[in-house]
This record gives structure tokens, C-alpha cells and sequence, in this order.
């Protein structure tokens, strides 16, 4: 069950699993930025956007290319909309009907009497 | 945790969910058949659904709307395909207009939900779904779904369209 893709759709579900690398996915959507550029917009050092940066990187959201001194960092809009993104998507919904159904069958076994019959 | 489970087969735009919860088959089965069950937990807070027409029976077309937090509706039907109760729900999901008809001259998706006893009276749920298209999976998800990734991925889509 881990095939190749199965793989690319967790990277991109663990890329996207933070704020700021989401905001700089929002960012280079927009527009190529350095990441000298991008790594003013937040409290921590360089060092530490250029991770995050490869983190979008490696899940295929942002492709990167050399311009001189700096490194230039895009978003990939096809990979935002493909299909690893729906799915991405969809496990979540799912994630949050499961835990809802978990909640309500809790919510027998601490209120019994609440429990209906169909 | 109890999601245990996530399978998505990108060729075939199917996602599985396999989850367990500590609650027999029969009572895990009721969440599904009492649709005011079902309300308690289809729709997110913020896009709660409202089962208006709900029987689970082969043939049947269940009829639901999701509310939004703006109070913008989203109708949907399902098409119920097979039911072995208390193990077994197939039906076949896609969008309705304000009276509850179907939208499409097909339905967008097919999904199965298999209910299988599992240790100690709880109960293992596979939830498979299977879209045709990349669009229809996107209308799925565009109708009043807004939760976890899906407000970010929203953000973004958002951004594109700007």
C-alpha cells in the first residue's frame, strides 16, 4: 500500500500540514520569489524557509530554478489541482465525518439513556 | 485513533477509509439508517446536512442539502444501490437542484461502506468511494465540504481564481 504515489500524496499532505509553508505555497502561486524574498515575510532564519521551501519542493508544489546568488521558487499550479490533491481533500472530509461518528457512538456510553432505536 | 487506514488509488480516483469504533455492527449501522443520525455527523459544524427524504432500501433515492455558514444550500441525492443490513451499503452520490432532482444526467460517484465485526465488540468500517473524473471528485468536494486541508487547499484555489 505504498506505492510511489501513495507516497507523493503523503508528501503533499505533510507539506501542506503547515502554516507557514502554506503561506508560502500562496505566495509563489502568485508569483516566482526568491527565497531570500520570501524568507522576510517570516520570524525564523533563512536557513529554516529554505527548508520549508524543499519540503514543498520534494511534494512537487513549488519547483525551484537559479538565477545568479539567488534561488527562485515557484508554485505549481497543476499540482495544486491534480488529483493527489482531491484526494488529499477528500481523506480529510472523511477524517472529520469518522471522528464525529466516534463522537456520537462516545456519546452512548456516557449518556445511555440517549441512545435511540431506529 | 480511529481512522486506521487510508488507501487513494490515483488511476482509478478511489479513496478508501478504514476506520474502527467501539460500538457493535448493529449500532454503527444505525448512524447510517436513522438519518437524524446521520446529520449528527455527514456535515462539518460549519456545513451541516439536513436529510429530507432517507431510506435505505435498493432503488431508493435519498434526498439531503448541506447549509452553509452564509446559509447557501447544496442539495445532493444519493442513489441507493445495495443494502445487506447490517453489513452492507452501496450507493451512487451526485448533486441535485432546489427540488431535490438530480443535476447530472449521471450520478458522479460510487461508494460502498462494509461493516465487518472486529475484536471485542467494535466495529471496522470501510468506506470506499470512486469518482470517474478528476471534475466530478472536485464537484464532491466543492459542495459545502470545508474542513481540515480543505480550507487551505480552498485558500489557495481562491488565489488561483483571482
Amino acid at each position: 500500500m505504498t506505492s510511489d504515489r501513495e507516497k507523493q500524496a503523503d508528501a503533499f499532505f505533510h507539506a501542506l500540514a503547515d502554516s507557514t509553508r502554506r503561506d508560502i505555497l500562496r505566495r509563489v502561486l502568485a508569483g516566482e520569489h526568491s527565497v531570500s524574498a520570501l524568507a522576510q515575510h517570516y520570524p525564523m532564519s533563512f536557513a529554516a524557509v529554505q527548508k520549508h521551501v524543499a519540503v514543498l519542493e520534494r511534494a512537487g508544489l513549488v519547483s525551484k530554478r537559479r538565477s545568479g546568488r539567488e534561488q527562485l521558487a515557484s508554485g505549481e499550479v497543476e499540482a495544486v489541482r491534480s488529483v493527489t490533491a482531491l484526494l488529499v481533500e477528500f481523506e480529510q472530509v472523511w477524517r472529520g465525518r469518522v471522528d464525529r461518528i466516534d463522537a456520537l457512538l462516545e456519546d452512548d456510553r456516557t449518556h445511555p439513556t440517549t441512545q435511540k432505536e431506529t | 485513533m480511529p481512522v486506521i487506514d487510508v488507501a487513494k488509488d490515483l488511476d482509478s480516483r478511489t479513496i478508501t477509509v478504514t476506520s474502527e469504533f467501539a460500538a457493535p455492527v448493529d449500532r454503527v449501522w444505525q448512524i447510517w439508517e436513522d438519518p437524524r443520525q446521520l446529520e449528527r455527523w455527514w456535515g462539518p459544524p460549519t456545513y451541516p446536512a439536513t436529510f429530507t427524504e432517507h431510506e435505505l432500501a435498493p432503488g431508493a433515492r435519498v434526498k439531503y442539502h448541506m447549509t452553509g455558514p452564509d446559509g447557501e444550500v447544496y442539495p445532493g441525492y444519493w442513489d441507493i444501490t445495495e443494502v445487506e443490513k447490517p453489513t452492507r451499503l452501496g450507493y451512487d452520490d451526485g448533486f441535485a437542484d432546489a427540488e431535490g432532482n438530480p443535476q447530472e444526467s449521471a450520478p458522479l460517484g460510487t461508494i460502498g461502506v462494509d461493516l465487518v465485526a472486529a475484536d471485542a465488540g467494535s466495529t471496522r468500517m470501510v468506506m470506499t468511494a470512486t469518482y470517474a473524473t478528476a471534475e466530478d471528485l472536485q464537484k464532491v468536494l466543492d459542495m459545502g465540504m470545508e474542513e481540515g486541508l480543505t480550507a487551505a487547499v480552498n485558500q489557495v484555489d481562491g488565489l488561483l481564481a483571482a
